[in-house]
Order: structure tokens, then C-alpha cells, then sequence
């Protein structure tokens, strides 16, 4: 038992496949801060999608669209407004306190800010070890300091790390630290919140090839929360990007790179430079105008249309849904049969090009939304 | 450099609590303070013994004597010793000091834990009773307390551990308001942490600063308060001898030129209050795992 850090539940490839995090309509609203202000701000706004066991799903956005919250949602780190999220059968939101301490152990968070993220106080044995403490395991003395050198060994530090302090380490280490702490509980479901964007350029690819081994050896699922499509390219099955507290695409990588379906995507993917200069040079840029509008009260219809440059009349009208896009399938079409294969959904996006799918906007809102709608 | 190397070898086997000691001694002024406290405290607990006097034994022939060969602090009106005085006073001084900042220091680190980390409603109720007690003056809310217990030194301790409780719990509540929202609380919630393992593992460690800092301000103030109550005539009662109460009964020998009466009640309470302060700021650092490094790498240049 001792020898896998992390054992999840069964052999890693054994239930592969099937759904393990499912989440349905799942709504963030914050209160806008002052004391008469009644508006919410809608950090995440209705979003669904389902993990398959062992994949990497990557959730990217702009700064500020619902990436963390969202992820801190699932976990009941935040606690969500509506919505479902259901974990390996179990209902995530149902759980009392107790039973939600104890679930812990299965599903945790890798933090984007290495510095803030470790107590200063601790030292890094103590802080990878918490785990082992809150959930009873590998306790007595020796067990338990054994098991904290296997977990500082497994990313890659010294045991001898154990008896220092965070602020002895350097960045790159102190996210090696935070993913050891992550692990002692040995989860199947790890929330990467950003966890390269904070650390030198030179060592991202030291701390995304460690998580690309945890997870092959652990059989881990991640939610890969990124701001670019450049960082989740090379590790994401799947991709949801997000605006404003929605998902607006939702593909597999390679479908997503090769065929972007929403304005949205398609101006993100623009904005990565390909490192072969002839192509660079040839490479279509959609550039981004404006500036995200504000969640406390997003554009009525669709979300992006005050920066989308294919708007047209029906943007301000129909509130866009997700809806199977891609070779085929315009004028929408009913979804592929999914079996219990999550990744099989296909390829979705909630962009009106492909089809006035979505909830008409009401006659009120639509006044404000030809107020805000862009001159000409 | 690869990012899987430490910067040094570790050396390092001792206990956190080690640490912590021997970052306080390798700090000076600390160790200095550390050598005062610990001489004032056995100078209370010996006091029969060290002092010339018993602290009423007086001689009305040799009234307002200067300090000389016999009386090395000099005699006050009724002709006693004030150096046994001030030897005797450490004793209820100190007594006051540490029991009734004690009290506040307990008292108040849990309401501002509590309503810190809880917020809403809980919050507001327990800072309003709070500035309710600080809108007082702290005289008069500790005689009223007083005069509620009845009189005794014992009861004085208590008022003036309730009195400062309100210090405490602000100054904790501040503190944790930050804290609480360091990732580093959110990462302990995620491994599964309870709210009694965060305040007590992560938070409190965490504001241990400012509560250090207002624990060696305390005692001074503790000191003082105690002598105001005395001179109103609750609290200690006289022949004991107190130092603020000693100091207090000084001022109307001013003008007759007893310098000593005063002086040395006086130098006692700075001696005391300076001694906490250094003591206070090196544990503050001591206790700051970042601090301690510096503190040792200054160690190992020396
Ligand atoms: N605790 C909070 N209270 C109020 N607003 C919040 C809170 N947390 C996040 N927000 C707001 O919700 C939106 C989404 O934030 P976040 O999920 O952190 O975005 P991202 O991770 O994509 O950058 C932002 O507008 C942010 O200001
Ligand atoms: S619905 Fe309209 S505004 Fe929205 S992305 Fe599609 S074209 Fe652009
Ligand atoms: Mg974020």
C-alpha cells in the first residue's frame, strides 16, 4: 500500500472512462459588496460539464471569466448559488459538514500563487503532512514521517525539505510542495488551479511534466484551469473555454485547435504565436477589442457580443446554448450517443452562427441590450 | 541549477520549540531582557530574604533619609526602607501584571478568533459588547467592576483583566480578518481541515505578532492601572507596598526634595516594562520562521 503515494480508488485504468466529476447548471453569484447594492456579481453562471475518470480537462478564459471559482465550487470551497456536482456517485453538495471533511480526501487543489499558498509558519513536513493528520493515516512517528519523505521524494525534493521552512525554497519548489500536500490524501480528482502561471518561465515545464507523470502513475483526473490556450495545448483530452461565467466551447484538443467554432475561441487561438516564423508571419490574427464587460451585469443575449466581431441582429436577442457544432452539424442535430464515455459529447459551442438556439432574451432586457450594443 | 536542489544541505534535527529558544537568546537585547525579567521575578519571590527591611518596619527618627550606606534607596515619611519597599512592590506588581494581561490576553484572543473568523452576526455582536467596554475610561469601568466583586486585590486583577480584554479582541479580530482569507487557510479547508484545526494550526500562529506586541504594551498599562486603583483605595491596601501606589504617594514629597521616594518606584516599572518589550519584539521574531533565518545567518557571519 505504502509504495503508490497516492492509490486512489482501484488500479489506476480500471474504471477509466466513466463519468467521475458531473457538474449541471452550475451558478457562483457573489454579493456585489456594498451594503444597498442588491446586484450579484454572476462569477459563474451556468455551467456544465462532465470529467471522465483519468482525463485532464482544461478550463480556460481570460482573467476573471469564473476559472477559479468555478473550481473552488466543485470542491465546496466556495459555496455554490445552484446547480448540481455530483463526484463518483456522490451528491458534492448534499454532504454535511462531516461527511464533506471526509471527502476531502478524494478531491483536492493545486493553488496558482505558490508563495501565498504555503503557511509561512510551518514547516514544509508539516504542511505536506496535514492530510495524513485530518484523515488518520500513516500515524505514529516513524509511519509518518516516512510517508512525508515518500510524498517530498514523489515531486521531486529532498526528504530532507521536510524540516525547512516555505521561505527557504524557490517558486518552482514551493509548487512542488503544494502538489505533495495535494497528494497525501491520495485523491482520484486534483483542481490545477494555474499552477505553472506564477513560476519562472524556465522551470513550467519542469512542474507540468511532474504532473503529467502523477498522473499516469496515480491515475489522477484534473481539472487544468489555464489563461491561455497555449498552456493547456500540450496536456488537455478535452477543452472548455469560458467567458463571463459560461462555457462557450467545449471540444477535444485536437478538434478544438484544428476547428474552433465560437468567435470567442477562434480570437484566443489567434493570439498564440507558432513557433515556425513562416507561418507566424501568415498566421491570422483575430485581435480582441474592448475589455470584458462586467460580471454584476453581463451583456443581454450573448455574452461576447460587445467584443465579437461576426455580432449580428439575433446576438442581442437569443441568449446562445451550448449546441453540437463542428463538419456536419450545422443547423444543430441531436447529441451522439454518449454511453457512459463523458469525452464522447463531442464538440459544443454556444454561438448563434450556428443556429438561434437559446432562451430568448425578454423585453425588458432587450432594451438595455440595444443600449449596449456597439455603433454600427 | 535544477529546481529539485535545496540551496544547502540540510543541518538542521533540532525541535521547532529549539529553535525558537535559541533565535531568542542569540538576540541581545532579548537575552538582556530575558536576564531582567528573570531577576525581577526571583527578587518577588525572595523577598523576605534579599530585602535589608521588612517593608513596614519604619524608623520615625530617620524620616526622608537620602539613599546612604544603610537605606540604598533612601526612607520615606514614616521612615521605611524604599528599597525593601521596591523589593516587596515586585511582587504585587508583577502579581497584577501577569494575572490581569493574562486574563485579557485569554479572554480576548478568543473573542477576536471567534468573531474574526465566524463574521456576520456573531462578529457584530461581540465587537459591539466590546466597544461598549472600551467607550469607558478604564479607571472608572475597573473601580465599577470593583466595587461589583467587592475589594480585593484578587477582584482588582480581574476588573483589570475585563478592561483589557476589548484591546485584545480588536486587535486579534483585525488580524485574523486578513488571515482568514490567505490561500493557505483555503488550501488547509481543501485537505479537509476543521475550523478548530485552521484557527488553531494556521491562525493563531499566524496573528501571534500583534498579540505579542500588545501583551508587553499591556503590562505596562496593567501596572499603572493597578497603582490608580490602589491610590483610590482599592486594590492593594496600604502598609503593602505597590510600585505604582509607592510612585503615587511620592508626588506630594516632590516639592520637599525626596527625589528617592519617586525615582526608584519609577525606574523599577521602566525597568520592568522595557525588559517585556525587548523580551516581547525578540520572541515576536524568534517565532517568525523567516526572521529566525535572518537572525541565524547573522549568527553564523558574527
Ligand atoms: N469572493 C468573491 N466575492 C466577490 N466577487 C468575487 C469573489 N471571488 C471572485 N469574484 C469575482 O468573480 C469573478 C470571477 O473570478 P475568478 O473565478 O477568480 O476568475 P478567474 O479565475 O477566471 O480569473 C471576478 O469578477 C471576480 O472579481
Ligand atoms: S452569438 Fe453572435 S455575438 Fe455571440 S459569438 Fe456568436 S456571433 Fe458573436
Ligand atoms: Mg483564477
Amino acid at each position: 500500500m505504502s509504495s503508490s503515494p497516492a492509490g486512489g480508488s482501484g488500479a489506476p485504468g480500471e474504471r477509466v472512462g466513466e463519468p467521475l466529476v458531473e457538474v449541471e447548471d452550475l451558478e457562483v453569484h457573489f454579493p456585489a459588496g456594498g451594503r444597498r447594492d442588491r446586484r450579484v456579481v454572476r462569477a459563474v453562471d451556468g455551467v456544465s460539464f462532465t470529467l471522465a475518470r483519468g482525463e485532464t480537462f482544461g478550463l480556460v478564459g481570460e482573467s476573471g471569466c469564473g476559472k477559479s471559482t468555478t473550481g473552488l465550487a466543485l470542491l465546496r470551497l466556495v459555496e455554490p448559488t445552484a446547480g448540481r456536482v455530483h463526484f463518483d456517485g456522490t451528491d458534492v453538495r448534499g454532504l454535511s459538514r462531516r461527511d464533506l471533511r471526509a471527502w476531502r480526501r478524494r478531491a483536492g487543489m493545486i493553488f496558482q500563487d505558490p508563495y501565498a499558498s504555503l503557511d509561512p509558519r510551518l514547516p514544509v513536513g508539516e504542511i505536506v503532512g496535514e492530510a495524513l493528520d485530518i484523515h488518520d493515516l500513516h500515524q505514529g512517528k516513524q509511519a509518518r514521517r516516512a510517508r512525508i519523505a515518500e510524498l517530498l521524494e514523489r515531486v521531486g525534493l529532498a526528504a530532507a525539505a521536510a524540516d525547512r521552512y516555505p521561505h527557504e525554497f524557490s517558486g518552482g519548489q514551493r509548487q512542488r510542495v503544494g502538489i505533495a500536500r495535494a497528494l497525501a490524501g491520495e485523491p482520484d480528482f486534483l483542481v490545477c488551479d494555474e499552477p505553472i502561471a506564477a513560476l519562472d518561465v524556465s522551470i513550467q515545464a519542469q512542474v507540468m511534466n511532474l504532473l503529467a507523470e502523477l498522473q499516469r502513475d496515480l491515475g489522477l483526473t484534473y481539472l487544468f484551469i489555464a489563461h491561455d490556450l497555449a498552456a493547456v495545448q500540450h496536456v488537455s483530452d478535452r477543452i472548455a473555454v469560458m467567458y463571463l461565467g459560461r462555457i462557450v466551447e467545449l471540444a477535444d484538443r485536437a478538434t478544438l485547435y484544428r476547428s474552433p467554432q465560437h468567435p470567442y475561441t477562434r480570437a484566443l487561438l489567434s493570439a498564440i504565436p507558432v513557433p515556425d516564423p513562416v507561418r507566424e508571419r501568415q498566421r491570422e490574427r483575430v485581435p480582441l477589442v474592448g475589455d470584458v464587460p462586467t460580471p454584476l451585469d453581463p451583456p443581454s443575449g450573448c455574452r461576447f457580443r460587445t467584443r465579437c466581431p461576426e455580432v449580428f441582429e439575433a446576438c442581442g436577442r437569443v441568449d446562445p446554448v451550448l449546441q453540437p457544432v463542428g463538419p456536419g452539424r450545422e443547423g444543430g442535430g441531436a447529441l451522439p450517443d454518449v454511453g457512459s464515455d463523458p469525452r464522447a459529447q463531442g464538440h459544443l459551442a454556444a454561438c448563434l452562427l450556428h443556429g438561434e438556439t437559446g432562451r430568448p432574451v425578454e423585453r425588458s432586457d432587450h432594451r438595455d441590450a440595444r443600449e449596449a450594443a456597439p455603433a454600427g | 541549477m535544477s529546481d529539485t536542489t535545496l540551496q544547502q544541505p540540510s543541518t538542521r534535527s533540532r525541535s521547532r520549540g529549539a529553535e525558537t529558544w535559541s533565535a531568542l537568546l542569540s538576540n541581545k537585547l532579548a537575552a538582556a531582557g530575558l536576564v531582567v525579567l528573570v531577576l525581577l521575578v526571583l527578587a518577588a519571590v525572595f523577598a523576605d530574604v534579599i530585602a535589608p527591611y521588612g517593608y513596614t518596619d519604619s524608623d520615625l527618627t530617620r524620616r526622608l533619609q537620602p539613599p546612604s550606606a544603610s537605606y540604598w534607596f533612601g526612607t520615606d515619611e514614616l521612615g521605611r526602607d524604599v528599597l525593601s519597599r521596591v523589593i516587596h512592590g515586585a511582587r504585587v506588581s508583577l502579581q497584577v501584571g501577569a494575572v490581569a494581561v493574562g486574563i485579557s490576553l485569554v479572554l480576548g484572543t478568543t473573542i477576536g478568533l471567534v468573531a474574526g473568523y465566524r463574521g456576520g452576526w456573531i462578529d457584530a455582536v461581540l465587537m459591539r459588547a466590546m466597544d461598549i467596554l472600551f467607550s469607558f475610561p478604564v479607571v472608572l469601568l475597573a473601580i465599577a467592576i470593583v466595587a461589583v466583586l467587592s475589594p480585593s486585590l484578587v477582584n482588582t486583577m480581574i476588573a483589570i483583566g475585563i478592561v483589557f480584554t476589548p484591546i485584545f479582541a480588536r486587535v486579534v479580530r483585525g488580524s485574523v480578518l486578513s488571515v482568514r482569507e490567505e490561500v493557505y487557510v483555503r488550501a488547509a479547508r481543501s485537505l479537509g481541515a476543521s475550523d478548530l484545526r485552521i484557527l488553531g494550526r494556521h491562525v493563531l500562529p499566524n496573528v501571534a505578532a500583534p498579540i505579542i506586541v500588545q501583551t508587553s504594551l499591556s503590562l505596562a498599562f496593567a501596572i499603572l492601572t493597578e497603582a490608580a486603583l490602589s491610590y483610590l483605595g482599592i486594590g492593594v491596601q496600604p502598609p503593602r507596598p505597590a510600585w505604582g501606589l509607592m510612585l503615587l504617594d511620592a508626588q506630594g514629597f516632590i516639592p520637599t526634595g525626596a527625589w528617592w521616594m519617586s525615582i526608584f518606584p519609577g525606574l523599577a516599572i521602566f525597568l520592568t516594562v522595557m525588559a517585556l518589550n525587548l523580551v516581547g519584539d525578540g520572541l515576536r521574531d524568534a517565532l517568525d520562521p523567516r526572521q529566525r533565518s535572518v537572525i541565524q545567518a547573522r549568527g553564523a557571519e558574527a
